[in-house]
């Protein structure tokens, strides 16, 4: 059982390293800012979360307690990735791109980001 | 075997903070200023997380639990800074 226990605390270990090193090298890869947008916010939280499992299940099978509050951690940051993410191409498309060079809204007229306030509201 | 799976993921995952650290410098545009601070935290809770397993205590724990909620947040009012002038209005 112990052996069970090593064997898949190292895939855990090893896989979160691959997918850590994939999602950064990714950030300086690729080419795109909106690709560049992919890397990180997938394969990194990926990473983390089999650090993180492999600390519970190394809790687990030789701690003195088990817990299972990484499992927190990993949820939070399933959570807070897409929102990161969101407001990342936000910013991206409020800097760099202008009114004709994004596709368009649609029904609604212009995007939110490009939609800015009148001068004299403030 | 966990030892050396657990020096793998170290040297991993310094790797990526030294590749983020980069982009943070030599960065293009700002999104991606944000983008690679965001990532570092995010390694930085990997590595705290591996060295709380490797010493065996559960005193890491909290410390990479307030820096996953202060990423976020600052990654946001970053973001929030770059859009509309003001964090909170």
């Amino acid at each position: 059982m112990d052996l069970f226990f090593d064997l898949l605390i190292t895939a855990f270990l090893v896989m979160a390293g691959i997918f850590g090193l994939v999602g950064s090298f990714g950030l300086l890869k690729l080419s795109d800012a909106m690709s560049r947008l992919h890397a990180p916010t997938k394969a990194t939280t990926l990473g983390v979360g089999g650090v993180l499992l492999a600390s519970m299940v190394h809790a687990y099978a030789n701690g003195p307690h088990y817990s299972v509050h990484e499992l927190m951690i990993t949820l939070f940051l399933l959570l807070t990735a897409p929102i990161t993410a969101n407001f990342i191409a936000k910013v991206h498309i409020h800097q760099q791109e202008s009114r004709d060079s994004l596709p368009a809204a649609g029904e609604d007229g212009s995007w939110a980001t490009q939609n800015l306030p009148k001068s004299d509201d403030n | 075997m966990i030892q050396y799976a657990a020096i793998f993921a170290f040297g991993c995952f310094g790797l990526s903070v030294l590749m983020n650290l980069w982009k943070v410098l030599f960065a293009s545009e700002i999104a991606d200023r944000i983008l690679a601070l965001d990532t570092m935290f995010i390694n930085a809770i990997a590595l705290m997380g591996l060295y709380g397993m490797v010493l065996g205590t559960g005193i890491y724990f909290e410390a990479s639990m307030i820096i996953a909620m202060l990423g976020f947040v600052s990654t946001v009012a970053y973001a929030r800074f770059i859009l509309r002038g003001n964090i909170i209005e």
